[in-house]
């Protein structure tokens, strides 16, 4: 357990000390959003009766920034250990593959929800916020944030190089995120996209997180929480089977 | 029961037969070298020792605790110094050294991090951060990380390489007392005459096969007597004399011969066949034969 212990305060110190970088930047990011977004479309679009488009976004904008800063943390920590080959600091030691798991993934909760919950603080003074269940909005950042940083662990387990994991970054993350609902109900689609998204686990996650503030979903929050709960077990037995077999950190 | 077991290890890599089936076993409180060239699998072997790497086949435990089946016990009691200078940019020597403490599961483990900082001259250095030390300082952070679970077997993989000659004193200082207080010791270096002075025992790999496996006094007695290494100012060597050079790229190039001598008697007749062939000496030295000579004729031999 000291080990776990060890291992989980080293990652949330090593986001601590450049904190203007891992907490302070993506607060900044999320406010431009909500200020340009929120200016441009808060007369133009309502996607729930009663709830300005102001309020709508912060929600969003709060576990966009929760989703990808938990993902950064762990992928970025293995990635730079791997390249400077500080990462034998913690392969010789007799650290068991559910430590190195718990600790990543935990660490990179922390750096989401802290991120998450200074996003909220800065963003909650420009619209009138309800909590309709706050249950749900717990569940849902700490399954998501559980969920990238997991994502962030086989990612940074995987990549060999920084351009490697940025294409993860780029192509899977983003995308993955922006198309979810962040800045919109998927009820405005087509009804195709409306399917496609429905494939996408990044679309409950935020759905759920919001029906903790609203009450209003465009799925019920249950059907969402099996949908991301499932997810994360599925990404959490590959992580740690992953860690148990060495796969490209023991050759 | 061998502090170190290593039982028919091979690895390959691709194309490369990196390891080729190593067997040898390393006793409780021995200071054991591994030499070998470059690339004969010296730190390939340590890498499987350390579980940093897998074997294909064979097997090594560590005081009986097999390093894949039993990880956390033969981690425990492994100690294991990397080759390559790596230090974690975000911390400072004594958080590094904290925190490698706590992932062997040690709480509140500063008097011994201060007595290995103090016995490799790094208490003045605690609080800076490692990203801030030189090359040197960085090496002594490396062995510090190793030894902070007081681990009964230690690996270094060619701790002096590139050190000033300080701190291969305070290191050699440090490990030799704890070899005496009983830890047993893996060395590798490209430096033989450290590795005769300190190691008892001497495995020789080449291209990843042990090719000697001897004490370091036995391996020395190999090339019997001594050898006297004469300078030419003039002439050659001749045929008769041949046979007796212990380095054989000294018959391809240059003036300077070394000559294997059984007894001191031999020396006459070997002065006396150069004068006879015209050479004239300019400089002269009878040495004792030493592990750099065992060395060399050992793997010129597996050629």
């Amino acid at each position: 357990m000291i080990g776990f212990t060890t291992l989980f305060h080293k990652e949330v110190l090593r986001f601590w000390k450049v904190a203007t970088q891992t907490i302070t930047a993506p607060i900044l990011t999320a406010m431009l959003y909500l200020l340009i977004f929120g200016h441009v479309l808060e007369a133009h679009v309502q996607v729930y009766p009663d709830v300005r488009y102001t309020a709508f976004l912060i929600p969003g904008l709060v576990m966009m920034s929760v989703l990808q800063n938990a993902f950064a943390n762990s992928s970025s920590s293995l990635i730079q250990s791997k390249i400077t080959g500080n990462l034998v600091f913690v392969l010789l030691p007799p650290l068991s593959h559910w430590e190195l798991f718990g600790a990543y993934v935990l660490a990179s909760v922390v750096r989401g929800l802290m991120v998450g919950a200074g996003v909220f603080l800065v963003t909650a003074w420009f619209a009138e916020l309800s909590f309709a269940a706050p249950w749900w909005i717990a569940i849902f950042a700490l399954l998501g944030a559980a969920i990238l940083g997991t994502m962030g662990l086989i990612a940074g387990i995987w990549a060999e190089k920084f351009d490697q994991l940025a294409a993860f970054q780029n192509f899977l993350i983003m995308p993955a995120t922006f198309l979810s609902g962040v800045f919109y109900s998927i009820h405005s689609l087509p009804p195709f996209w409306q399917t496609v998204s429905h494939f996408n686990p990044f679309f409950y996650m935020i759905d759920g997180f919001r029906y903790g503030f609203f009450g209003q979903s465009d799925v019920s929050p249950a059907t969402s929480f099996t949908i991301v709960a499932a997810f994360f077990m599925v990404l959490a037995s590959l992580a740690i089977r992953l860690l148990k077999t060495g796969y490209k950190l023991r050759h | 029961m061998a502090a170190l077991q290593i039982v028919n290890v091979e690895k390959r890599y691709k194309s490369l037969q990196a390891l080729g089936g190593v067997s040898l076993a390393v006793e409780s409180g021995e200071f054991f070298g591994l030499l070998g060239p470059n690339g004969a699998g010296k730190t390939t072997l340590i890498s499987i020792i350390a579980g940093l790497s897998r074997a294909d086949a064979g097997s090594v435990a560590i005081h009986g605790h097999d390093v894949v089946r039993d990880y956390r016990e033969a981690r425990r009691r492994l100690g294991v110094v990397p080759q390559e200078l790596v230090f974690d940019p975000f911390f400072t020597v004594r958080e590094t050294l904290r925190m490698q403490s706590g992932y062997f599961g040690l709480k509140n483990n500063d008097k011994w991090i201060d007595e290995v900082m103090a016995n490799l001259d790094l208490t003045n250095k605690a609080d800076t951060n490692t990203r801030a030390l030189s090359g040197g300082m960085k090496r002594r952070v490396l062995v510090a990380q190793a030894l902070v679970h007081k681990p009964p077997v230690i690996v270094l993989d060619e701790p002096t390489a590139g050190v000033d000659v300080e701190l291969r004193q305070t290191l050699w200082k440090f490990i030799s007392r704890l070899n005496r207080e009983g830890h047993t010791i893996v060395l590798t270096t490209h430096y033989l005459e450290e590795a005769q002075a300190l190691c008892n025992r001497i495995a020789m790999l080449k291209s990843g096969k042990v090719v000697a496996l001897d004490s370091t006094s036995a391996l020395i007695k190999r090339i019997s007597g001594s050898q006297l290494v004469v300078r030419l100012a003039k002439g050659s060597l001749p045929e008769g004399l041949k046979a007796l050079v212990s380095h054989p790229d000294e018959l391809v190039s240059g003036n300077k011969y070394t000559l294997r001598v059984t007894e001191y008697t031999d020396v006459e007749p070997i002065l006396a066949s150069l004068r006879q062939a015209g050479a004239v000496i300019e400089d002269m030295q009878l040495q004792q034969a030493d592990l750099e000579d065992v060395f060399i004729q050992i793997m010129e031999g597996e050629k």
